[in-house]
């Protein structure tokens, strides 16, 4: 008798901790939907209709982020005809950004467009990596620690804009290499990252994220037809510190614009939320469940075991 | 005394004269009133100096396309113009004079923060340059090339790993 109420106080208290586990999990997620980004994070706008592809802004970031030597010079602009794979240039190991030229049918001049770690409001990267390797400064730059990382590239499954890549030179001394902002040798500062002061046109203007943004929008309210009425970055996967005017729509300059006007994050919290009880509490619950189901069979085989041995009590006698 | 008098009189006389016969041009600059080459080169270092013949542009565009309302003629670009229609020649005639060398450093940016500035968006001196040359010449087809206007520095082919600093073909990898 005295096991079976153990058991039961197990069970009651297994199922409170699940109650408790539930609520305490939907404040959480209540408090992380409503960070609407540090207030004061800078950001960059990139205006697309400024751009002429001069590629100043690739060569500044080489010798800031002091990245290896490219393979073409960056005043070589036959880049813009390389296909890789069926894509036009990307990111990598050994350069943080990148300009590509789209060819819009509907105008008759090409446009081009700068590429690179967007810095995410709530960055994909920074939540899917384990041990913490991401830090999403309150200037607005998101940094990668490589003496924690292990090597295990969630996080380039997880950025929307594909930005994170692996140093697959040194795969033993894991290594992610993307975009910082410029964050060591001149957010920290206050000063605007490298590429940003290399842009001749201005087609790169720095300043606070909220100032930035409501340029974009005089610039698209002053100047009627000149831009698409939106600011890719402003709401998509949460909000982005770089921001993007376009003159035509944004598919047709390599934009994915399916990417969800919430933080990739909401997509999994839920879910997420819930892993750590099911790791601690389930066991110990089906545990539970399976003893009390399985109690009577237990009893009526120990009786049974009781009846034969007074059974051949009795032969013997 | 007297003679000094009469000059001055003269003097005004004329200028008045001269005001009235041209009301069109109310107390603006001329053309003549600049000088016939500019040398832009406070900001050269990966480019040199530009040469630039102020003359010979004065022949594609008038003042107020570059000089905006300083001049004194009537500003052309509707937004300007809700504030600056009547603004006359200004005290600075110079790109200097209102665009930001150091367009984004932190004091710059935090002038911007001010509620009653209209001019948040107001491009650096670079930026300045290159968007009102570069807007005009691709409309008109001329230089848009950046060597056809200024040459690379050394400072510059070691920025852009072209020239004497271009890699060596076959060593370097551009990796995935």
């Amino acid at each position: 008798m005295k096991k079976l109420l153990s058991r039961r106080n197990f069970l009651k208290g297994g199922l409170a901790a699940t109650a408790s586990a539930t609520v305490l999990k939907n404040k959480d997620c209540q408090a992380s939907g409503d960070f609407d980004g540090y207030p004061d994070s800078m950001g960059v706008l990139v205006d697309l209709t400024r751009c002429v592809g001069c590629r100043s802004c690739e060569a500044a970031c080489n010798k800031e982020q002091d990245l290896p030597e490219p393979a073409k010079p960056f005043d070589d602009f036959s880049v813009f005809d390389e296909i890789h794979h069926g894509q036009k240039r990307r990111t990598d190991e050994t350069r943080y950004t990148v300009v590509n030229r789209y060819d819009v049918p509907e105008l008759d001049h090409p446009l081009f467009r700068k590429f690179q770690c967007n810095h995410c409001a709530e960055p994909a990267c920074l939540t899917s990596c384990f041990v913490n390797a991401y830090t999403k400064t309150p200037e607005g730059a998101v940094i990668y620690n490589s003496k924690v990382c292990v090597g295990c590239r969630t996080c380039m499954i997880a950025c929307p804009f594909y930005v994170p890549t692996f140093k697959y030179s040194s795969a033993f001394d894991p290594k992610i290499m993307k975009c910082i902002f410029c964050y060591d040798t001149r957010l920290k500062e206050g000063k605007a990252p490298a590429c940003v002061e290399a842009c001749p046109q201005e087609a790169l203007t720095f300043g606070k994220r909220k100032d930035v943004l409501k340029m974009g929008k005089q610039r698209i309210r002053e100047t009627p037809g000149k831009y698409v009425d939106h600011i890719y970055g402003e709401h998509e996967v949460g909000g982005t510190a770089w921001m993007y005017l376009s003159s035509v729509p944004f598919d047709k300059v390599g934009f994915d614009t399916h990417v969800p006007k919430e933080p990739i994050l909401n997509s999994v919290k839920d879910f997420l939320a819930i892993v750590p009880m099911v790791l601690t509490i389930w066991p110990g619950l089906f545990i539970g469940f399976h003893l009390l189901a399985t109690r009577k069979d237990k009893i009526k085989e120990m009786e049974k075991e009781k009846n034969k041995k007074n059974d051949e009590k009795e032969e013997q006698v | 005394m007297r003679t000094r008098k009469k000059v001055m009189r003269t003097a005004l006389a004329l200028t008045m004269g001269g005001i009235m016969l041209s009301p069109g041009h109310l107390l603006s600059m001329e053309v003549e009133d600049a000088p016939e080459m500019v040398t832009i080169e406070s900001m050269a270092n990966l480019y040199g100096p530009v040469e630039f013949n102020h003359l010979m542009h004065t022949e594609y565009a008038s003042c107020e396309e570059c000089h905006h309302h300083t001049t004194g003629d009537k500003v052309v670009d509707s937004n300007c113009a809700r504030c600056h229609s009547n603004s006359g020649e200004g005290d600075e005639v110079t790109c200097t004079g209102c665009h930001e060398t150091n367009r984004f450093n932190k004091d710059y940016l935090k002038t911007l923060e001010s509620p009653e500035l209209y001019h948040i968006d107001k491009p650096g001196l670079k930026g300045a340059y290159h968007l009102n040359c570069m807007g005009c010449h691709e409309i008109i087809s001329g230089p848009t090339g950046c060597q056809e206007c200024h040459t690379m520095t050394e400072a510059g082919e070691r920025r852009f790993n072209t020239g004497t600093f271009a890699p060596a073909k076959g060593t370097s990898s551009s990796g995935h």
